[in-house]
């Protein structure tokens, strides 16, 4: 991987180490090589120990720390003219509007010393080849696009971008995200990136599929969920997602469910969201029961093959939406193998016209863009930046506003909840609880010594977490060297500990993304009379069961 | 740099913390917290702290006696090496200690080749039964005065225990020398009668000069005996000119592989723009070797300046002393020596006002002869496990921490002092036209007068053995181990052989380390034999699969042949062995470790004790 | 990454058994043996691992050297004449076989291991009864509910701390402790596994040629005897715990996944997985 061949990478808001290990041996390597890796945490998580500098900013505040880096790489004149000047856009109007990020205004803004900034800004700035990859520590915020941007500007104002072994790197939490964007799941494309209002590219679906294509873009998660308390979406058919146990506020996400008319699960498990549906699809797993494909974060589309026959009812993903249009009195699908749907996609989609099944088969996988048979496949995106004159669009800058968490620290929620990932589970623990990991721990709220210290908690006490939104036990763990007023917690045990009953349910309204990352609660002790100010009513309740009211 | 996990249940002592904070002061732990929101660390700051790891365990064992998990832990926390990385390498060394002490001192006693012909093992049971924790040792380096005894003491210097009158030690003592208050080993040993070696003051030495004559801890009268002339003439010359000189003296390393020191010099030299190290190997281990011991103990002023006139000479700016952790008067003199030349402006920045930097570092060993190795050697200093590396690159090219590097014996070192003085033709002008200057050798065994001597190149070995006052009353010659347990036995047969490089090479020895052990014939050579094969087996680093499976092996056969099996039923497995340990090893612990024992078979020294009668006739020569 | 710019490298010419052939500089003596053709037994090698050359068993004779050389790490340099299959090479090879097989149990190696000893003629048993010789003889560690530890079958090849350490995990759970005959696998104080810094990527089993460390399904299954590599087949998939996009090879026997794997020269993972793609399967069965 490219980032071997790193000179500085810079970890913004991603434990790797933990959530995307076999990438994080690949960074090692790079270090290995001579590579100096910074990290930018709230934390100092495992993978911010492998670092040269950790960086511990406060929750919510990566904008405002990436302004300070952006203008101290603009003040110091470390900045790349030549490719501002030919490759990008409305620099002149960001060198004004991060003019306010001095090193000390962003210090009092993030927590971190100015001179760690000005160091990360100096020496992001002058390698010859840098990285910064990001994963949830960035987009689970209600500013997740915007905080992505913030990264971007960086790239531009230094030109590491769209070269080899500089760039951006989004760190993907499944198998197929990638995949599922390629393949047009987004509310405002089509497959292969393709703008669902571009009447040309509409019209070559609609000739291909031999149907009519809402203009319209569609709505995302967020939107989904607002539209079913207007009421105004009645069905849905929810495929591999489990809404009631993921979604930040778990209570409401339950609530607008309920409202439904009409809501159809298809899913490998019978999760908590299956148990509330009319009807459930159960399905082959994708990884280990189905032919298919997945394509990494790297955009390599690999082939998934089928190990193992489905359990039980279970069928394959596409007998069952074969067999449904079939139902639904549209019976022209036939039954198409995942290589003829396949073959078809290319046609389709221009960046995946190179990529026949047999190369599949046969290279073990390509990235995309790859628009040829004969063509190698891209190893990075936006090389097109590099042309003179630039390639297609310049690429703009972005003068985004740092704005604080959604949900307020107050007298009442003095401390900031932030939820992360534990090596060894996955998301909500469905797939990950069936495995007896010698190194599973449970669920635990970690406090900062000097928190603990003023709550009057020690190790392994049980304690009371709320938030704006309900209450659970947990057990607390006190961690040192942790920053005061800064609590963590994994989330992969909802079945005991449903933390999502306590996170915020701010939402990026431009992503959809809900902000796990940062909530504002309360600890309390939990006496013998119970939780104060509830008069005993939660005595002798069982490990993160509901405390306030349940819709 | 990693996300380490620290599982001990138990903390580290105050004492613990305290010897660690003082082994890696200078340097300070990898881990910086500058604030709760901003720390140092990585890959690169742990790299340049790795090296403090051994000196760390070495005060862990120090502090309390042994490895604790809890001070292990810190060590590791401190240098961020992970703990079963840093288990691994603090049980790679003998000297260190894995189970909670059940004594404050540790009696190490020799029961190798030459101390176990003067009562090692009675002593090894007389002083366990009056209740000392003994542990049985190979070559402790002082075979002059079996059988050797070193203590290891927690929280105190280690001492060596000498018999007053030269003989051997006895339990008495050992208990004295225990509880001896002081704390570190007398700096004033004294240098009259048979501590002072026995040619001390004689004329005619050169390397020996010094030794028994100086005060080991005096810089002023170092130098009033000659001291520090080298380095002024070596400064005035120049580095090329200098090794130009100890190029044409025909120096050789005197380590035992005698490879030209000068070619050496010249490849580090040439490696300009990388840094560059000089490393003393002063691991000295080979059994029977103790004369590097003899010369740092009389003499370690001598080392200092010739250590760097080396080390400025190849622009290295940084040398490296490595001394057998059981020599701690050898350590402690140096340490002093040290101190001593940093005081005076002869180390450091500005090398005698040349404006030359030259530091000098001193480390010890922990108990493993595979050290002598002068890759494992670099893998000790560096603080991993002393395993040998695989050659090519080689250290000119890539040695210590992967810099070029060049190693040498002390006794190469103390040659350059004469050769910078006089210059190289004149010394190459002495000895024989292939082995120029003079050597050191150690007589021990059946001799009167056991001790290191000097000699010019071309001496016979029945020079030697005269000079160390012949074989004493009773024993007649059965034979003599050359060169060490690395080297090979030769009978009396031999005893006109001239003691050069070529002469012995030519016979199918080798002068190893300088080694002229004698044996009699009342000696049980089967056991001795077998305590060679069993020192090769315990020294064995384990690493590569002819070696460390071999030498097993071959100790097996050893024993099966003193129970009655036969030469003749072990002879293809012994080939065998010798066959794959010499040609497929990494190193030459694997390589020769089948050399005396099959000229010990050769010699028919097996035959007749223990194994079946019947000559061996065909190795005789 | 495959795709990589490889610059065109320049060529090397050697003589390698009597034949005159050019290989790219940089490559090892053991890469010049595969690619013409040349069959040679390694044990400590691995593709996605740094050699160490502590095996022994790939020696061969460069003319020149007094010693056999390493051919897994000797690089090869113009006008080497090497040759692999002499007396000197044949002793030596079949003796590290002898030695290894006389101290551990090799029955679980893989099957060309067999099939070397029996090329090169190995006797191990000419080293003395088992019973009389020292040995690698001992319990077998199960710890935990993942991992089997059997080091009776270790070869001390050192692949596992490779995959532990620098070269894929940085975990350094394990590392060599002890010298010589004595020299063995070792958590820290030989805690057990669960109170070590392991965190169960698996790949130390993924590289081990012995056996010694292995699945818990796969050793509780060869106890039972039901573990039959011929009714086997295997599957490559894609993990579907991140966006990373690791290769799985899903060993299945019996409609049932029995173990996963990745591949050695898969560009993402070199055959390295974490406890989630490595173990994360039982899902699939629940």
């Amino acid at each position: 991987m490219e980032i071997e061949e790193a000179d500085v990478i810079v970890m913004w808001g991603s434990n790797a180490r933990n959530a995307h290990p076999i990438f994080f041996h690949h960074a090692l390597r790079g270090v290995a090589n001579g590579a100096r890796m910074w990290t930018v945490d709230p934390r100092r998580t495992g993978t911010a120990k492998f670092a040269d500098h950790w960086l511990g900013l406060n929750v919510g505040t990566d904008i405002g720390l990436a302004h300070g880096v952006a203008r101290e790489i603009i003040a110091a004149g470390l900045t790349d003219d030549e490719f501002i000047e030919n490759a990008t856009s409305g620099y002149d109007e960001f060198v004004a509007f991060v003019e306010p990020w001095t090193l000390e205004h962003t210090s009092e803004v993030t927590g971190v010393p100015a001179e760690a900034i000005r160091d990360l800004a100096h020496a992001y700035a002058t390698a010859d080849k840098a990285q910064i990859c990001w994963t949830l520590g960035i987009t689970e915020h209600h500013t997740g696009v915007d905080n992505v941007q913030s990264l971007c500007n960086l790239s531009l104002l230094t030109g590491h971008v769209g070269r080899w072994g500089s760039g951006l790197v989004p760190l993907r939490g499944q198998n197929n995200v990638q995949g599922g964007g390629d393949m047009g799941a987004l509310p405002n494309k089509l497959t292969g990136f393709q703008d669902v209002e571009d009447d040309e590219a509409r019209a070559k679906f609609e000739a291909a599929w031999d149907c009519t294509i809402p203009p319209a873009i569609g709505w995302n998660l967020t939107q989904m969920f607002e539209a079913m308390e207007r009421d105004e979406l009645k069905a849905v058919y929810c495929i591999g997602e489990n809404p009631v146990d993921s979604e930040a506020d778990a209570k409401h996400a339950r609530a607008m469910l309920e409202r439904l008319d009409c809501l159809v699960v298809q899913d490998v498990f019978m999760t908590r969201t299956a148990e509330m549906a009319d009807v459930v699809f159960p399905a082959a797993l994708g990884w280990a029961e189905s032919d298919g494909t997945a394509t990494n974060s790297e955009r390599r589309v690999q082939r998934m093959r089928a190990a193992v026959p489905p359990p039980g009812q279970a069928r394959q993903e596409v007998e069952i939406i074969n067999d449904l249009a079939a139902a639904m009195g549209d019976d022209g699908w036939g039954n198409p193998t995942p290589e003829d749907l396949w073959e078809e996609l290319r046609t389709v989609s221009p960046m995946h016209g190179g990529m026949s099944w047999a190369r599949l088969e046969a290279e073990g996988g390509v990235q995309w863009p790859c628009p040829t048979e004969d063509h190698p496949g891209s190893p990075f995106l936006h090389g097109r930046l590099w042309e003179r004159p630039v390639g297609g669009r310049r690429a703009p800058f972005s003068c985004v506003e740092d704005q604080p968490p959604l949900d307020e620290l107050t007298d009442e929620f003095p401390l900031r909840l932030t939820t992360v990932r534990a090596l060894d589970s996955y998301n909500t623990g469905v797939q990950t609880e069936h495995f007896n990991s010698p190194i599973r721990t449970g669920e635990a709220l970690s406090l900062s010594v000097a928190d603990a210290e003023a709550l009057g908690v020690v190790d392994g006490e049980r304690v009371a977490v709320s938030s704006r939104r309900g209450s659970i036990h947990m057990t607390v763990e006190v961690e040192e060297h942790l920053a005061v007023g800064l609590c963590h917690t994994t989330f992969h045990f909802p079945e005991t500990t449903d933390i999502n009953q306590i996170t915020s349910d701010a939402v990026d309204p431009k992503a959809g993304t809900a902000e796990f990352k940062a909530a504002a609660i309360r600890v309390d002790k939990l006496s013998s009379e119970g939780l104060p100010g509830e008069g005993g009513s939660g005595e002798g309740l069982p490990d993160g069961e509901l405390v306030g009211d349940r819709a | 740099m990693p996300d380490l996990y620290f599982g001990a249940t138990d903390e580290a002592t105050d004492a613990e913390r305290a010897a660690v904070a003082e082994a890696i002061a200078g340097f300070g732990p990898v881990v910086v917290r500058e604030s709760e929101r901003l720390v140092h660390a990585g890959r690169a700051r742990t790299m340049e702290r790795r090296h403090l790891l051994l000196p760390a365990l070495h005060a862990l064992q120090r502090a309390s006696g042994w490895i604790s998990p809890g001070g292990l832990d810190h060590v590791c926390g401190e240098l961020e090496v992970p703990p079963a990385e840093a288990y691994g390498v603090a049980t790679f060394y003998h000297l260190f200690t894995h189970e909670p002490p059940t004594a404050d001192d540790t009696v190490h006693v020799c029961d190798d080749v030459a101390c176990r012909l003067f009562g090692a093992v009675d002593l090894i049971d007389d002083l366990r039964s009056e209740g000392h924790h003994v542990k049985a040792s190979p070559c402790l380096g002082q075979c002059e005065r079996g059988p050797a005894v070193m203590v290891q003491r927690t929280g105190r210097d280690d001492l060596t225990v000498t018999a007053v009158d030269g003989g051997p030690v006895t339990t008495a003592e050992v208990a004295v020398a225990i509880d001896t208050a002081t704390s570190t080993p007398s700096v004033t040993l004294p240098q009259a009668g048979p501590q002072a070696g026995p040619q001390a003051g004689s004329d005619g030495l050169r390397l020996l000069a010094r030794v028994g004559v100086v005060d080991p801890a005096s810089l002023e009268d170092y130098r009033a005996h000659g001291g520090y002339r080298a380095l002024e003439a070596a400064l005035a010359m120049g580095g090329d000119r200098v090794i130009a000189e100890v190029t044409a003296s025909g120096l050789s390393g005197r380590g035992g592989a005698a490879f030209p020191t000068g070619v050496k010099w010249r490849g580090v030299a040439d490696q300009e723009g990388r840094p560059r190290h000089l490393v003393c190997n002063a691991d000295e281990s080979e059994p029977g070797t103790f004369k590097d011991r003899v010369v740092m103990e009389g003499d370690p002023f001598s080392l200092v300046e010739a250590m760097t006139v080396a080390g400025t000479a190849i622009g290295a700016e940084q040398g490296w002393l490595y001394i057998r952790g059981e020599y701690p008067v050898a350590t402690a003199r140096l340490h002093h020596a040290i101190d001593e030349a940093y005081a005076a402006g002869l180390l450091g920045d500005d090398v005698a006002g040349s404006g030359l930097r030259f530091d000098l570092m001193l480390r010890n060993g922990a108990g493993a002869y595979i050290c002598g190795e002068e890759t494992a050697l670099f893998n000790s200093l560096e603080g991993k496990r002393g395993e040998p590396r695989n050659k090519p690159p080689f250290p000119t090219t890539y040695g210590l921490f992967g810099e070029p590097t060049a190693i040498n014996n002390v006794e190469t070192l103390v040659n350059v002092l004469p050769i910078v003085q006089m210059g190289g033709e004149a010394y190459a002008a002495e000895g024989t036209e292939r082995s120029p200057g003079t050597k050191l050798f150690c007589l021990s065994g059946r001799v009167n007068r056991p001790g290191t001597y000097e000699v010019e190149f071309g001496a016979t070995l029945r020079d030697l053995v005269d000079l160390a006052g012949g074989l004493v009353d009773g024993s007649e010659m059965r034979a003599v181990m050359l060169g060490g347990a690395a080297g090979s036995f030769v009978g009396p047969e031999a005893l006109d052989m001239p003691l050069t490089l070529e002469d012995t090479r030519a016979a199918g020895a080798s002068l190893g380390s300088g080694v002229i052990m004698v044996f009699d014939q009342n000696d049980d050579m089967v056991d001795t034999v077998r305590r060679i094969a069993e020192f090769f087996r315990d020294e064995s680093c384990g690493q590569c699969v002819p070696c460390r499976v071999g030498t097993v092996r071959q100790e097996e056969v050893l024993v099966r042949l003193g129970r009655g099996s036969t030469i003749d039923d072990e002879r293809d497995l012994l080939d065998d062995l010798a066959t794959v340990m010499r040609d497929a090893s990494i190193c030459g612990l694997g390589q020769t470790a089948s050399g005396a024992i099959r000229s010990a078979i050769e010699l028919g020294l097996l035959d007749g004790m223990g194994a079946a009668g019947g000559g061996e006739g065909e190795g005789s020569r | 990454m495959n795709e990589t710019a490889v610059s065109v490298s320049t060529m090397v010419e050697l003589t390698l058994d009597g034949e005159s052939v050019r290989v790219p500089e940089g490559s090892t003596i053991l890469d010049a043996c595969r690619r013409e053709g040349i069959d040679t037994p390694t044990l400590c090698w691995a593709e996605n691992l740094t050699p160490v050359n502590v095996c022994r068993v790939c020696v061969v004779e460069v003319e020149g050297s007094r010693v056999l050389v390493p051919s897994c790490s000797r690089k090869v340099e113009e006008g080497m004449v090497v040759a692999t299959d002499t007396e000197r090479v044949r002793t030596s090879r079949r003796m590290v076989y002898e030695l290894l097989a006389s101290s551990v149990e090799m029955d679980r190696a893989a099957p060309e291991v067999q099939a070397w000893m029996d090329h090169y003629g190995a006797r191990p048993e000419r080293m003395g009864d088992r019973s009389e010789i020292a040995t690698q003889a001992q319990p077998v560690k199960v710890q935990d509910d993942l991992y089997v530890r059997d080091y009776e079958r270790c070869i001390l090849c050192y692949k596992c701390v490779e995959a532990c350490g620098d070269d894929a995990q940085h975990t350094y759970a394990i590392a060599t402790a002890g010298r010589g005959f004595d020299a063995h696998i070792s958590t820290e104080h030989d805690v057990s596994l669960p109170d070590s810094a392991c965190v169960y990527c698996g790949n130390c089993i993924g590289v081990c040629p012995t056996g010694a460390l292995a699945f818990k399904t796969e050793h509780d299954m060869r106890e039972a005897g039901t573990w039959d590599e011929s009714r086997q087949s295997v599957a490559t998939t894609v993990c579907s715990f991140c966006g990373v996009g690791c290769n799985l090879e899903l060993h299945v026997q019996d409609e049932r996944i029995v173990k996963v794997t990745s591949p050695a020269d898969h560009s993402v993972t070199h055959g390295h997985l974490c406890i989630k793609g490595r173990f994360g399967w039982q899902h699939a069965h629940a």
